[in-house]
């Protein structure tokens, strides 16, 4: 029994030392979960940013996706003190009481990804990111050139107004009848939600890739209906762009996500350097990855970076 | 415990009774070890994040809240094991009665005090439910709360889907002012100490001269004040003994005359309203509902009460323990963010260190019982 507690003591005493903290310059907080590979391409460029630009940084984000538990990362960042700090805004009206409270302390915030609607409202600067509802128009007019008739628009983050607005803004572009499906972030359970509707659809579109666009692409194969439903998807991931290539998926909305990790740090970094800061929204997007264009995106993206 | 502690009060010699000493008393305690624990808990990051801020006033009251978000329902969940229940649906009551009170609010103009007594109407409902379900049916509670989990979460979503047409309903902060009872969850209590704190140069400062924490937030003073209030209800009421002897052994305490199914049918209410005392206090500091709140919270209320000394078993545990209990997850869970671990290691972090405090509760707890 000793030997456990000593052993117990020495791991704890090694971990203290493994994490003693130092000072931070910009700290990053994302609404993006860990198991979103879309977040996993966006925290690269907040990574490969703070190595660039020779600045300290740290990327945090909520165990769900849990606007109050994000707001209270905030406060943390803010008695942190760092010299900038960087959020996504996917709920205004929760976050920007944290949001003023930084700006109160004199600490600079950037936005990024969601909340290009809400960021100048609460006194942020600039926004890094992609308007949702034109994006989501153009991706309906896609469709409808496409000679859609009706179409599902699948929902995997529930809550988060920014993908309200990119099905709003699909809705608007299409024309035609549009069913908004709220499923889960997990892809099993997606990818049986989209089997279920596939009776009565002609097009499909998804509002996140890695996630939510393979697991309906799984479903319409395994339904054998790969041509007869068009699928198209906001963001990208490795799985859509082969199958974009294929010519399985009409398109890809591309963010570009990783100029939205990447961009904060660097504004942040001239910003320390000269006091220099953009106003409003610097545009990542949208971009249209078709099967035309596929096969050069595919190389990066399995790296990490697209 | 109770009648251990009568006895104690009890001044008249009785050779019949063993004479326990005050200090043994109290080392008996179950809360001793989670104390205990989150001693360790503040030393660990006294070491590692002492000078990062984490312990200003501003980050000191951010950890607290965390802390005191989840201390509330763990407090009733606590109760609830002890009486030798679960309530797998606390956290999906949270989201359920925040939309109960941002719909009728915002979309049917119901004045904001009639809302929140709705959502707490609603909350006796539902643990009505789920009491009467498990008493009548005898099913397991962590089967039948866990299909509430689901039910809850899913008319969460669906009724506001339904009457909003979207997932988040904002703009309830325009309604708390002056509104007779959204004081008692929103409300920042000792602002002027907090001035005059400021005013000193003793705590962080705005640009425009304010303090940076404006105060003690109202969830903690709700968590502090049902620590004490179910202490009360546990050590010196006969409901308390009631809700020990359920817990420990449902058919004996049924065959001495405890009435077990109202005890558990009121346990199950109070995990409910707790839930939605959470839900007010998280709705009216964010000004909005939406349908994700809550998610996962009653796993955390679940981990604080038995890092508070609670058995799963039932009939055994404390309301200050879980306290101490959601002290300890707070903290380490605000912590970690200011300490240099990559937040991709954040879970595996945040399990070790609740491992380290059970296991460390777990010991204190075996040597002082050791050396009765």
């Amino acid at each position: 029994m000793r030997k456990i507690y000593l052993t117990l003591v020495a791991f704890l005493s090694w971990m203290a030392m493994s994490v003693a903290s130092f000072a931070i310059d910009v700290i990053v907080v994302s609404h993006g979960q860990a198991n979103d590979p879309f977040w996993s391409v966006a925290k690269n460029g907040v990574d490969s940013a703070c190595k660039d630009m020779k600045i300290k940084c740290k990327y945090t984000a909520p165990g769900t996706f849990d606007m109050v538990e994000m707001a209270k990362l905030i406060d943390n960042a803010v008695s942190q003190k760092p010299k900038g700090i960087v959020i996504t805004l996917p709920d205004a009206a929760a976050l920007g009481k944290s949001v003023k409270a930084a700006i109160a302390a004199g600490i600079p915030v950037v936005s990024m990804n969601s909340g290009s609607d809400d960021f100048a409202k609460l006194g942020i600067s600039a926004h890094v990111g992609q308007t949702e509802f034109e994006a989501g128009v153009g991706g309906g007019q896609k469709m409808k050139a496409a000679g859609g008739k009706k179409a599902l628009c699948v929902n995997h983050e529930v809550g988060n107004v920014a993908l309200d607005r990119r099905c709003a803004g699909f809705k608007k572009g299409f024309g035609g009848p549009v069913e908004i499906l709220g499923t889960s972030n997990d892809p099993t359970e997606i990818q049986k939600a989209v089997a279920a509707k596939l009776g009565g659809v002609d097009t499909i579109l998804t509002l996140g890739a890695g996630l939510s666009g393979e697991a309906a692409l799984k479903a319409i194969k395994s339904a054998g209906k790969t041509g007869s439903i068009k699928l198209g998807t906001f963001d990208m991931s490795p799985g859509m762009l082969k199958a974009a290539a294929a010519g399985e998926v009409e398109f890809l909305i591309d963010q570009q996500q990783y100029l939205q990790g990447y961009l904060p740090i660097a504004i942040f970094a001239q910003y320390m350097r000269w006091g220099t800061m953009p106003a409003g929204v610097v545009m990542t997007g949208p971009g249209f990855v078709t099967p035309q264009n596929a096969s050069k995106v595919i190389k990066w993206a399995a790296q990490g970076y697209r | 415990m109770s009648v251990k502690s009568k006895s104690i009060q009890n001044k008249s010699k009785d050779e019949r009774l063993r004479k326990v000493s005050n200090l043994k008393v109290l080392l008996n305690r179950p809360e001793l070890g989670a104390l205990g624990g989150s001693v360790l808990v503040f030393i660990f990051f006294g070491i590692v994040a002492g000078d990062t801020g984490m312990f200003s006033a501003y980050g000191t009251i951010n950890f607290l809240e965390v802390s005191a978000n989840l201390g509330i329902i763990a407090i009733a969940a606590a109760l609830l094991m002890i009486g030798g229940e679960f309530d797998l649906s606390v956290g999906s009551m949270i989201g359920f009665a925040g939309i109960c009170i941002a719909i009728p609010a915002i979309y049917w103009g119901w004045p904001l005090w009639s809302s929140i007594l709705f959502a707490f109407s609603m909350a006796v409902l539902v643990g009505y439910a789920n009491g009467i379900l498990v008493v009548r049916t005898g099913l397991p509670s962590f089967i039948v709360t866990l299909a509430m989990l689901f039910i809850l979460r899913g008319a969460t979503l669906a009724l506001t889907r339904l009457i909003t047409g979207r997932t988040q309903v904002p703009g309830l902060r325009v309604l708390i002012e002056n509104d007779p009872i959204a004081w008692i969850f929103s409300a920042d209590a000792f602002k002027g100490v907090f001035t005059w704190l400021g005013s000193l140069g003793l705590i962080a400062l705005r640009q425009d001269g304010t303090p940076l924490a404006t105060g003690i937030p109202a969830s903690v003073l709700w968590w502090v004040g049902m620590t004490i209030f179910a202490t009360w209800l546990l050590m010196k009421t006969r409901y308390g003994n009631w809700i020990f002897a359920s817990g420990g052994d449902k058919l004996g305490a049924r065959n001495v005359g405890v009435p077990v199914g109202r005890v558990k049918i009121s346990l199950f209410i109070g995990t409910a309203v707790a839930a939605t005392i959470y839900a007010c206090v998280q709705v009216l500091d964010a000004g909005s509902a939406d349908t994700m709140r809550g998610f996962l919270k009653e796993l955390e209320a679940i981990v604080a009460a038995v890092v508070g000394g609670c058995l799963l078993t039932g009939g055994y545990g404390s309301a200050i323990g879980a306290a101490f209990g959601a002290l300890i997850f707070g903290t380490v869970s605000m912590g970690i963010y200011y300490t240099d671990v990559d937040t991709d290691w954040f879970k595996v972090f945040l399990g070790a260190m609740m491992l380290i405090a059970v296991i460390f509760n777990n010991f204190i707890r075996r040597r002082v019982t050791e050396n009765k």
